[in-house]
């Protein structure tokens, strides 16, 4: 009797198998999404749930680590959706010809500018900022010219642009303010810059560890501060031209254009349960409805006068000579 | 009888160095194939502009510069250190000269801030004694004295390594004919130390060739960018592979010819073929040059001791009992061991060999001058160093990707550079006490027809046992850092603690970076300890 009922339990489980496994979503992304207190564990949960399907995240380093991926998996990549681009990444991943159209529509979005592209669809965004230690500097510069002009004791810690993101954000935001006249202001910058890192990750380690009073960051670092750790020491400085944008994407693949999940996913990240989780894993703002009010702390955040966003195609047409001007300015 | 079988002994020396050496051809060779693969340089004059000739420039003067600067003063460490014995707290020392080896570089940085930076100890001195703001050490001068923590602890122990191979018979003769000091040095020591001054030189060369995030995070500026930037820039922001390679070539031909021109200063030992008959050395060290040698110990002690120190200070703050709790960092303490000692026990024998295979045809040649193939197998592997582990993640990346599920080859990728990354310190670690022994030995064994396993059990193995064991415990702790070969196959299944450093330091998580970076640390102590356990001769 009871091996009876093993038999057809095994059975049971048999035919349940192919369905199950058919549905399946897999989703390329970067780590820092998929850590354990990233946005990852809490989406996965909350769209399993609503798909009774198998969500699946793959990771690798980074956002540039995450085209590079897809770009030499080529047709036969794995995954249906690709999570974690950004806006100066955009231009050279439609031009892969591996991405099609996400159908969602975009009314619903709020990110500066508005949104029309009808191939990457937006999940949250940010600003970059120069954070400051309120303890050592009590009056920050109040706009990108009194960074670059001013007391060049008052040093600050950026990125490299040839390996960092948020290093080739500064990049495009001296660009978009100053226009032709970028290699001078870097050339007066220099004096103020204290060391160049290779990522966020070493910059923030040596701001935090007092070896320069400014540093390179995001408006929303702060938050992380006044949340996790009850501190209102680090800020970021309001510029009056305004802050650079950055918009975080993600894209269907020709693979994942025929697995019906895929446009479900896609909806389903514009809407609230997954915008409620981004702004306190991801510490960016959303780019959808939530449902939840955000922590009283982000309204606290610098409300930046004016968005500035160079297009996509305009950064990838000139990204190569834009750092070459910043190499040689910063090199002499 | 006797030539036949020292014939058949030679034979498998050869076949294993061969084995080794096309282990490590196979592994670069299959990555550049895989890159190549893509599309052939579309314009291999572009890759020599004026900016990559500044910047190579600059990556061979950093490199030379901090050669320098590492290796001089880890000789008079080396022999402060071989001329007290039982210097009070020796032991603990050469443990402790390892760990660097194991650190990340943004933790080493971190730890030599907090004593060199704005904010650091020596800022804070300065500042109460009046001296105005300082201005820390960003610039040329950082990278040296990061490379020089790095470099002259590593250096120190490879030295010290070879000064134990002079017989006990040279010591004892030296004091019963009263040499001094100097004599000492110039008849005894600095013979075995210029035999081993290439390798460790080549060595510490082909290291500070490649670093990358010491070179930019205190360089203070793009003017100070190696090729190894370069190379990692081309692979990521502008995914040109071909680029990559020629870059990468590049960097090897310029490095294989500085390792060539150092060979020049290497000189054969003229090793001791008799047994010794002296187990006990006999030093008279007088007392002006005891105090000499103390205060060298000391210093070199101070300016490696006191950035670890602060790391440990600063690990010592974070919240360990929580860390100790989480199931990641367990995890990732048992993904770090286990991938570095499986990478160990790969380095360790494939080191042997190459050692066993160079000593075999050296013994053989009847030229004064190495043969080409002698060289090969001497330098050629080492210099898979200056290969960036990014280049060969990325052309396995390529070569695999249609054939298997390239995530379940993540932690193969992992052991196996790693395991060759490490060749070259196992190497340098294992060849002067295998050469010093085979001096002594070969006609012997030969004279009595002993070869094959059983030379290595009854004659080889005790006397190798101590370097084989620094061999595998420096492979282990070299293993425990490096993430670059894994960036694009995706890391969920090989996240060691290095890794978690990183991912906490870039998610705003300071204090618990600084936690497991003492963790790591106290890791690599770990593995010394037992290193120097399992290397002990019974008695």
């Amino acid at each position: 009797m009871r091996a009876r009922l093993a038999l057809l339990s095994s059975l049971l489980l048999l035919s349940a198998l192919p369905a199950a496994a058919g549905q399946k979503l897999t989703v390329y992304t970067y780590e820092s999404f998929t850590a354990e207190w990233g946005p990852g564990p809490q989406v996965e949960k909350a769209f399993e749930a609503k798909c009774g399907c198998d969500l699946e995240f793959i990771s690798v380093a980074d956002g540039v680590a995450l085209l590079n991926r897809v770009r030499l998996e080529g047709k036969d990549t794995k995954a249906d959706i690709v999570l974690g681009l950004d806006t100066n990444l955009t231009a050279e991943a439609a031009a892969t010809g591996l991405f099609v159209p996400h159908g969602v529509d975009p009314a619903g979005l709020v990110v500066p500018g508005g949104w029309t592209d009808p191939v990457f669809l937006p999940y949250d965004y940010g600003y970059f900022a120069v954070v400051y230690d309120t303890e050592k500097l009590p009056t920050p510069p109040s706009s990108l010219k009194e960074l670059v002009e001013g007391d060049a004791r008052h040093k600050i810690v950026i990125q490299d642009p040839r390996s960092s993101t948020p290093g080739l954000g500064l990049l495009l935001w001296v660009k978009a303010v100053y226009g032709d006249e970028a290699g001078n202001a870097w050339a007066k910058l220099k004096d103020r810059v204290l060391t160049v890192t290779p990522g966020w990750s070493e910059a923030y380690g040596l701001f935090t560890s007092g070896e320069a009073p400014m540093v390179l960051s995001y408006t929303t670092s702060p938050a992380y501060h006044m949340i996790a750790e009850s501190t209102e020491r680090y800020q970021a400085a309001a510029f009056a031209e305004g802050h650079y944008l950055q918009i975080e994407v993600a894209a269907a693949t020709t693979v994942g254009a025929g697995n019906p999940l895929t446009r479900d996913f896609l909806a389903f990240m514009t809407g609230p349960e997954f915008q409620d989780v981004i702004p306190e894993t991801n510490w960016m703002f959303p780019a959808g409805r939530t449902d939840k009010p955000l922590n009283p702390a982000f309204d606290r955040l610098v409300k930046p006068a004016k968005s500035l966003l160079l297009p996509a195609d305009e950064v990838a047409t000139n990204r190569k000579a834009w750092v070459d001007e910043w190499l040689s300015a910063m090199s002499k | 009888m006797t030539a036949a079988s020292s014939a058949r002994s030679r034979d498998w020396r050869a076949i294993a160095g061969a084995a080794a050496l096309a282990a490590v051809a196979f592994l670069v060779g299959g990555a550049f194939f895989g890159l190549l693969h893509e599309g052939a340089p579309s314009d291999l004059a572009a890759a020599f502009d004026d900016y990559m000739l500044r910047v190579a420039r600059f990556t061979l003067w950093q490199a030379g510069l901090s050669t320098l600067l590492s290796i001089l003063p880890a000789i008079a460490v080396a022999r402060a250190l071989s001329r007290h014995p039982s210097f009070p707290g020796r032991a603990w020392l050469l443990r402790l000269f390892a760990v660097p080896l194991g650190l990340p570089a943004i933790v080493a940085a971190l730890g030599l801030l907090a004593f060199y930076g704005r904010a650091g100890f020596a800022a804070d001195v300065i500042d109460a004694a009046g001296g105005g703001t300082w201005p820390g050490i960003y610039g040329l001068t950082g990278i040296l004295v990061a490379h020089a923590f790095f470099n002259l602890p590593l250096a120190t122990r490879l030295f010290l390594e070879a000064l134990d191979t002079v017989p006990a018979d040279h010591w004892r003769l030296a004091s019963q004919l009263g040499m001094r000091p100097a004599a000492t040095f110039r008849l005894v020591e600095w013979p075995v130390l210029r035999a081993a001054l290439p390798g460790t030189a080549g060595l510490v060369f082909m290291l500070c060739v490649t670093s990358f995030t010491l070179v930019l995070t205190l360089g203070g500026g793009p003017g100070a960018t190696t090729l190894e930037v370069a190379i990692y820039q081309a692979l990521r922001f502008d995914f040109d592979p071909p680029r990559a390679v020629v870059l990468t070539l590049l960097q090897v031909a310029l490095t294989a010819a500085v390792v060539v021109a150092l060979s020049r200063f290497g000189m054969a030992v003229t090793g001791e073929a008799a047994i010794a008959v002296s187990r006990r050395r006999y030093l008279g060290v007088g007392r002006a040059e005891a105090f000499a040698n103390g205060l060298i110990i000391l210093l070199a002690a101070v300016f490696v001791l006191a950035p670890m120190a602060a790391t440990v200070v600063s690990g010592l703050a974070a919240d360990l009992g929580r860390l100790a709790g989480e199931a990641s960092v367990r995890r990732a303490v048992a993904t770090s061991l286990v991938l570095s000692g499986l990478s160990a026990f790969v380095a360790v024998p494939l080191s042997l060999s190459l050692v066993a295979a160079r000593r075999g045809i050296q013994l053989r040649r009847r030229a004064v001058r190495p043969g080409p193939y002698e060289r090969l197998l001497d330098a050629g592997p080492s210099l898979v160093l200056v290969v960036p582990p990014i280049v060969i993640g990325a052309g396995w990346f390529l070569l695999l990707r249609r054939g298997i599920d390239v995530f379940a080859a993540a932690p193969v990728m992992v052991v196996a550079v790693n395991a060759v990354m490490a060749m070259p310190f196992a190497v340098r670690a294992i060849r002067p006490a295998y050469d010093a022994a085979s001096e002594r030995h070969e006609r012997l064994c030969a004279g009595l027809g002993i070869h094959g396993w059983n030379r290595f059990r009854l004659v080889d193995w005790p006397v190798l046992r101590r370097p084989l064991a620094t061999g595998l415990a420096f492979a282990m702790a070299l293993s425990l850092g490096d993430l670059g070969v894994i960036a694009l196959f995706g890391s969920d299944a090989v996240q060691t603690l290095p890794y978690l450093v990183y991912q906490r330091m870039g998610s705003y998580r300071t204090a618990d970076a600084a936690g497991l970076a003492l963790l790591l640390g106290a890791l690599c102590l770990s593995l010394m300890l037992a290193a120097d356990r399992l290397g002990r001769t019974p008695e």
